[in-house]
C-alpha cells in the first residue's frame, strides 16, 4: 500500500489521525457500533473508502467478530465502540479474550475530558473496568498522544504474550486538530516483549530429554500464537515423543500425524489422559495448565518431572511446579533445540499409547431412527475434509466437536476455551469468514449459545458473509443437563429451553436460508444443500436431550478415572 | 509460609499505575499493610514501597505478575537481602501541661521530636523501623493516643545495589 498520502504532517482532527493511525497499522476491516462520543471517527469512516467497518447488531457481536477475525489469522483485531453502555457491553468480549491471549485493539469513546467524573451521560470508567482483562489500556487526553498511543497499542497487543489492548479516547480529544506525527520508533522502558532464549534452560531440558523413557509434549495455544507448528512437528519427529494437544492447542499439530495422540483433560480422550499419568517427562509447550486440563492438580502427571517452555514467565509454576522451565518465544526455544534432540528410544512407549487408542478408543452409540449429535459433527468433518474453519459456541456440542472434528491446521478451531463464554460461536465466524473470504466456514452452536448472538445473522445477511451457522438442538442445556444428572441426582434446574424459537424460521426472518434435519438422511440433504448455497445458512439439527459427553473426569478426580460412557 | 515482605516497584509516573499494581495484589488475597509513592532518581520514574503479608510461593506468581504491567519498570522483594526500611509517625498524646516534661522524656528516648503543642495535647514526630514506632506507640498509650498518622514504609537496598 503507498502510505505516502497517510503520512503526510498535515494538521488534521484527532478523529483522522486515530483513522490514519489504524491504516498505517494495516487494518482493513474494523468492527464496531457508533454511538454519541466516537461520532467524528464514524464520520472519518463516512469519507473515507479504505477501511471496512461491519456493524454489528450487539457490541458483544462486534468485539467476538473482531476476536474471530484475530483467531484466524494472527492479525490484531479491532474493535470500535462508543462510551458508557458500548463500551461496557465489550467487558465479556474483552475478558474472552484476554484469558485465550488473543491480540486485540479496542478503542472506545468516552464524554469530553471536561465532563469525564461528572457521571454525564454515558460516561462510565471503562479504563478502570477493564483493568483486570486488559493487557494495557489507554486514557488518551491530549490529541497530540493519539497517534503513538495507537502505535504502541498494536505493538502491546500482538507481541509477547498476545493480548487485549484498550484505547479510551474522550470526544473533545478526536475534534481537537494536530500535526499528524506517525512515531518511527516505539518507546516502552517497561515492556519485556521479547526476551532472550536461556540457551541454559533449554540444555537442561534437553538433558531430561535424552534420559526420559515416557515422554510426552502437550501443546497449547501458544504453539499457534508463536506459528510454531511446523517446528513442533519437526521436534517430535526426530525426537519420537508422542504428543497430545490442548482443546485451545487443536490445529497446532496435525491429528492424522502419527504422533498424536488426543486431547487430554476433562473430556480428553483415554490414550491422552492416560499418557499424562504413565508420563515420565511431561513437556508443555505454549500450555497453562488450565484446571480442565489437570482437573486435581495433586494428582495431575504424578509420574512426571514436568517442563514448561511459555513466553510468559508469570504461568512457570502458577499451577504446576516445574522442574525446567524454559522461558521464551517458542519458536525461538524449538529452532534452537532441534539441531540438538536426537531420537530417542521411545518404540515401546510408542506402542503403549497406539494400544491404548485401540483398546479405548472415542466411541458414542449411534442409531439409525435418532439423530446423534456426535454423527453431525462426523457429518460436517466427512464432508469437508476437515478443511473448513471452524467455531463453535460452548457447551456440549463445543466437546464433541473437539473429539470428532479431528483438526489438521493451526487456526482451524476458533473456540472460547479460557473463558467459555456463550454467544462466541457466530459473531467469531463472521470475523473468521471476513479474514478468510475464500475459505468454508462452519460456526457450530447450541440451541442456547445461538439465541444469545443469533441477531448477528443480520449482519450475515447484509454483507452476504457465507457461514454455515449449525444449531445443533437438542432443547436443553445440555452440558448443565450433564453436570445436574451426575452431580446433583438428576434434579434439572432452569434448563429447559422447549419452547426456543423455529430456528428456520428466525433465520429466514433476516433472510438467511433456514433448513431443518431431524434425522441421519434429512441431515446430509440438508448439509449437501447448505454447502451448495453460495451465502450464509442455518442447518439446524435435532438431537436428542439425555446425550452425554464421555469420557467424563468428574470433579476433583485425576485423569486417569474417567468414565468412558453410559454403560458403564 | 507466610512472611513480611517489602518490594520496590520502579514504575511510570502515568496515572492508573497504583491501582493496577494494588489489583494484582488483592487478586490473590494479598493484604497491603502500606504503600508508599514518590518520585524516584529518573524522571517521570516513580517509585512504590509496599509491605504485604503472604505465601511465599504466591508471593513470587503476583511479583512475575506485577512485572508484566506495561508500567512497571522494574520490581524486586527488597526483604530477601539487608535494606533500611524507614517510617515517620505522627502521634497526638492527650497531654496536660503537667505530663508534658515525662512525655518529651519519653519521645527523646526516642530520637523523637515534638511537632506540635497546645494548652491539653502535643504531637510526637518519629522515624524509624516499625518496630521502633510500635514500641513508642505502646509507651505513649498510658497518656491518651488522641491520632495517629503513619506514613507507611520506605526501603532501600544496603550498599551500592541498585533496582
Amino acid at each position: 500500500m503507498n502510505e505516502s498520502h497517510l503520512l503526510s504532517q498535515d494538521r488534521i482532527p484527532g478523529s483522522e489521525i486515530l483513522l490514519r493511525s489504524l491504516l498505517l497499522e494495516g487494518v482493513e476491516c474494523i468492527f464496531g457500533y457508533p454511538g454519541g462520543s466516537i461520532l467524528n471517527f464514524y464520520d472519518e469512516i463516512y469519507k473515507n473508502n479504505e477501511l471496512r467497518h461491519y456493524l454489528a447488531r450487539h457490541e458483544q457481536g462486534a468485539i467476538h467478530a473482531a476476536d474471530g477475525y484475530a483467531r484466524s489469522t494472527g492479525k490484531v483485531g479491532v474493535c470500535v465502540v462508543t462510551s458508557g453502555p458500548g463500551a461496557t457491553n465489550l467487558i465479556t468480549g474483552i475478558a474472552t479474550a484476554h484469558i485465550d491471549s488473543v491480540p486485540l485493539v479496542i478503542i472506545t469513546g468516552n464524554v469530553p475530558l471536561s465532563m469525564i467524573g461528572t457521571d454525564a451521560f454515558q460516561e462510565a470508567d471503562i479504563v478502570g473496568m477493564t483493568m483486570p482483562v486488559t493487557k494495557h489500556s489507554y486514557f488518551v487526553r491530549d490529541v497530540n498522544d493519539i497517534a503513538r498511543t495507537i502505535r504502541e497499542a498494536f505493538y502491546i497487543a500482538n507481541t509477547g504474550r498476545k493480548g487485549p489492548v484498550l484505547v479510551d479516547i474522550p470526544k473533545d480529544v478526536t475534534v481537537k486538530e494536530a500535526i499528524f506525527v506517525w512515531p518511527q520508533t516505539i518507546h516502552l522502558p517497561g515492556y519485556r516483549a521479547k526476551s532472550e532464549i536461556i540457551k541454559e534452560q533449554i540444555d537442561a531440558l534437553l538433558v531430561a530429554l535424552k534420559k526420559a523413557k515416557r515422554p510426552v509434549l502437550l501443546a497449547g495455544a501458544g504453539v499457534i500464537h508463536a506459528d510454531a507448528s511446523n517446528e513442533l512437528v519437526e521436534l517430535a519427529e526426530k525426537s519420537g515423543i508422542p504428543v497430545v494437544t490442548t482443546f485451545l492447542g487443536l490445529g497446532g499439530f496435525p491429528s492424522q500425524h502419527p504422533h498424536w495422540v488426543g486431547m487430554p483433560g476433562m473430556h480428553g480422550s483415554y490414550a491422552a489422559n492416560m499418557a499424562i499419568q504413565q508420563a515420565d517427562l511431561l513437556i508443555a509447550v505454549g500450555a497453562r495448565f488450565d484446571d480442565r486440563l489437570t482437573m486435581n492438580a495433586a494428582k495431575f502427571a504424578p509420574n512426571a518431572e514436568i517442563a514448561h517452555i511459555d513466553v510468559d514467565k508469570a504461568e512457570i509454576g502458577k499451577n504446576i511446579a516445574t522442574t525446567y522451565p524454559v522461558i521464551g518465544d517458542i519458536k525461538h526455544v524449538l529452532n534452537y533445540a532441534l539441531p540438538k534432540v536426537t531420537l530417542s528410544s521411545t518404540d515401546n512407549w510408542l506402542q503403549t499409547i497406539a494400544a491404548w487408542k485401540a483398546s479405548h478408543p472415542l466411541r458414542y452409540v449411534d442409531s439409525d431412527e435418532i439423530l446423534k449429535p456426535q454423527w453431525v459433527i462426523e457429518l460436517l468433518h466427512r464432508t469437508t475434509k476437515g478443511e473448513a474453519i471452524i467455531t463453535t459456541d460452548v457447551g456440549q456440542h463445543q466437546f464433541w466437536t473437539a473429539q470428532y472434528y479431528p483438526f489438521t491446521r493451526p487456526r482451524s478451531l476458533i473456540s472460547s476455551g479460557g473463558m467459555g463464554t456463550m454467544g462466541f460461536g457466530l459473531p467469531s465466524a463472521i470475523g473468521a469468514q471476513i479474514a478468510n473470504p475464500d475459505t468454508l466456514v462452519i460456526s457450530i452452536n447450541g440451541d442456547g449459545g445461538i439465541q444469545m448472538s443469533s441477531h448477528e445473522l443480520a449482519v450475515c445477511a447484509i454483507h452476504h458473509i457465507p457461514v454455515k451457522v449449525v444449531v445443533i438442538n437438542n432443547e436443553v442445556l445440555g452440558m448443565v443437563r450433564q453436570l445436574q444428572e451426575v452431580a446433583f441426582e438428576e434434579r434439572y434446574s432452569e434448563i429447559d429451553l422447549s419452547g426456543s424459537p423455529d430456528f428456520v424460521k428466525l433465520a429466514e426472518a433476516y433472510g438467511v436460508k433456514g433448513l431443518r434435519a431431524t434425522n441421519k438422511e434429512e441431515a446430509e440433504q440438508a448439509w449437501q444443500e447448505a454447502l451448495a448455497i453460495d451465502g450464509p445458512v442455518l442447518v439446524e439439527f435435532v438431537v436428542p436431550s439425555s446425550e452425554n459427553v464421555y469420557p467424563v473426569v468428574p470433579g476433583g478426580k485425576a485423569l486417569h478415572e474417567m468414565m468412558l460412557g453410559d454403560d458403564e | 509460609m507466610k512472611h513480611h515482605h517489602t518490594v520496590s516497584i520502579l514504575v511510570n509516573d502515568h496515572p492508573g499505575v497504583l491501582q493496577r499494581v494494588s489489583a494484582l495484589f488483592n487478586r490473590r488475597g494479598f493484604n497491603i499493610d502500606s504503600i508508599t509513592v514518590g518520585s524516584s532518581e529518573q524522571p517521570g520514574m516513580s517509585r512504590m514501597i509496599i509491605v504485604t503479608l503472604g505465601d511465599d510461593r504466591i508471593m513470587h506468581q503476583v511479583i512475575n505478575q506485577v512485572e508484566k504491567l506495561i508500567d512497571v519498570v522494574n520490581i524486586e522483594i527488597l526483604s530477601e537481602k539487608p535494606l533500611v526500611a524507614r517510617e515517620l509517625a505522627l502521634i497526638k498524646v492527650e497531654a496536660e501541661p503537667v505530663k508534658r516534661p515525662e512525655i518529651m522524656t519519653l519521645a527523646e528516648a526516642f530520637r523523637a521530636t515534638i511537632a506540635d503543642v497546645s494548652p491539653d495535647s502535643l504531637v510526637v514526630q518519629i522515624v524509624g523501623d516499625t518496630e521502633k514506632i510500635e514500641a513508642m506507640i505502646e509507651l505513649l498509650h498510658p497518656y491518651g493516643i488522641l491520632e495517629i498518622s503513619r506514613t507507611g514504609v520506605t526501603a532501600i537496598a544496603r550498599g551500592r545495589h541498585r533496582l
